[in-house]
């Protein structure tokens, strides 16, 4: 009886798990299709800005880009620091993401495949569909699945070329011209999310 | 007398410009060998982050000149360019595509890549013909294999050369030591298009063909790329970086021609911040 219990106990929460576990692929195609629904409403580009920040909290590991596009540097700060960079990395991390994708007006992103890398990474393969002004272009999606139930996007990868790669080296670039302090990265992060 | 004099002039004046050339090359290239000649693998070789920056005040102004030429003739150019009509646009980039064969089939051979070069061949001859110069890809039409570009800077970092410096060029955009020195190549014979439009004065081609289709590769290149290279310098903080780390990654998934991103990317970084 108490074997039949276990059993039964078991296979529901195996099953329980397989019904919340949201498929990487699935999680970016909704994501997708959540964006392009909003881009393409009849509102001022400050509402599709303000919208597309929602989305972007949702579905993004925001901090998580930010301590990988910090780097080694990462390893020198003390906690106030860290939080102070969190918070500064996320207004300017929005305002960069939003206003890149308000400027697209109806999206057209397929996804046609995955890559499980390992139990915290799969990438998702799509393409942005072509339009008169420019060929299609490839994006690829590093989805962060140590959650099953709550995938995040880590990256965008653009016809192989890395935004959160590319946010690291330019990042870097700044703080090597300043000796490495941190203060100018903050001024300059505060600077590009007030103007 | 005075003839045999001044042709003589002439063949030494060549020689010693070739020679020149090729000192320079050489002393570059054992400059790069020797700067990564330590066995480690070709995709850390190239790898952007660890491609040193020798010249920032240089590279740095150089970037400002190519911003400048980019706001006042690429860009406006680029603005009314891409919005022809698609097969118009097609064909140009299609016939750039078919001319570059040109120095991608030396290069595959070069490379050891005998089937490549074979069918790049293939590809060149069915385009230029059939294809009407190269304006219609009908090679891929007919299943060829998707092309991709090969040059001397290619060669030089399969056979183990590392990038050396990060440099911006003048005019030319970003660059490495390594595909620097790699250019020369091209002047030195290894491009059959120059060779039949600047080096050698034939009848059917002129210097203006050469340059024609070197800016109009710049135009198409700048027109492709329009809102993201805006979207880019929009939205970076040091866009001098962002470019520098675009070119670096591109180069680096050439090198390796690299079919998933997985190749290219380091996850350790990544798995980092886990910690």
């Amino acid at each position: 009886m108490k074997k039949k219990l276990f059993s039964v106990i078991f296979t529901l929460i195996l099953l329980a798990n397989n019904v919340v576990a949201i498929e990487a692929d699935i999680f970016v195609q909704s994501t997708v299709n959540r964006a392009s629904k909003l881009l393409s409403e009849d509102i001022s580009k400050e509402e599709k800005i303000e919208k597309l920040k929602i989305i972007a909290k949702d579905t993004v590991d925001i901090q998580g880009i930010g301590f990988y596009t910090l780097g080694s540097a990462r390893k020198n700060l003390s906690d106030i620091e860290k939080v102070k960079y969190s918070e500064k990395f996320e207004k300017y991390f929005l305002k960069s993401f939003s206003s890149r994708l308000a400027e697209y007006t109806n999206p057209e992103i397929n996804v046609f495949a995955k890559e499980i890398l390992n139990k915290n990474y799969t990438i998702v393969n799509s393409t942005l569909k072509a339009t008169n002004e420019r060929p299609e272009i490839k994006i690829d999606w590093r989805i962060y699945t140590k959650n099953p139930d709550q995938p995040l996007i880590r990256d965008l990868i653009i016809e192989g070329l890395s935004l959160a790669r590319t946010q690291k080296e330019e990042f870097a670039s700044v703080l090597s011209s300043n000796d490495g302090d941190i203060n100018v990265l903050f001024k300059v992060l505060e600077e590009f999310s007030n103007n | 007398m005075l003839i045999y004099i001044r042709v003589d002039y002439n063949i030494r004046t060549s020689m010693i410009k070739k020679f020149a050339i090729i000192l320079i090359t050489t002393i570059a290239l054992i400059g790069n060998v020797n700067a990564s000649s330590d066995g480690e693998l070709l995709l850390k070789k190239n790898d952007p982050a660890e491609i040193k920056e020798c010249w920032e005040g240089f590279n740095r102004a150089s970037f400002a000149l190519n911003q400048g030429l980019d706001k006042v003739i690429f860009k406006p150019i680029a603005s009314i360019y891409r919005t022809f009509p698609i097969p118009i646009k097609s064909g140009v980039s299609n016939s750039l595509d078919n001319l570059s064969n040109v120095v991608t089939i030396p290069n595959n051979i070069l490379q050891g890549e005998f089937a490549k070069a074979g069918i790049n061949t293939g590809r060149f001859v069915i385009n230029s013909t059939i294809g009407v110069l190269g304006l219609i890809d009908v090679a891929s039409l007919m299943g060829f294999e998707e092309y991709e570009k090969e040059d001397y800077g290619q060669t030089l970092a399969t056979y183990g050369a590392g990038p050396g410096c990060y440099i911006v060029l003048p005019v030319l955009g970003p660059s490495t030591a390594r595909d620097t020195v790699s250019l020369t190549a091209n002047f030195l014979g290894g491009d059959a298009w120059y060779n039949v439009t600047v080096k050698n004065d034939t009848q059917y081609f002129s210097d203006f063909d050469y340059y024609a289709s070197k800016a109009t590769s710049g135009v198409d290149f700048r027109a492709k790329n329009y809102d993201s290279i805006n979207n880019v310098e929009k939205n970076s903080i040091d866009f001098y970086a962002s470019v520098k780390s675009l070119y670096l990654q591109d180069r680096q998934q050439r090198i390796l021609n690299a079919k998933t991103i997985v190749d290219t990317q380091d996850d350790s970084d990544w798995e980092e911040i886990e910690n």
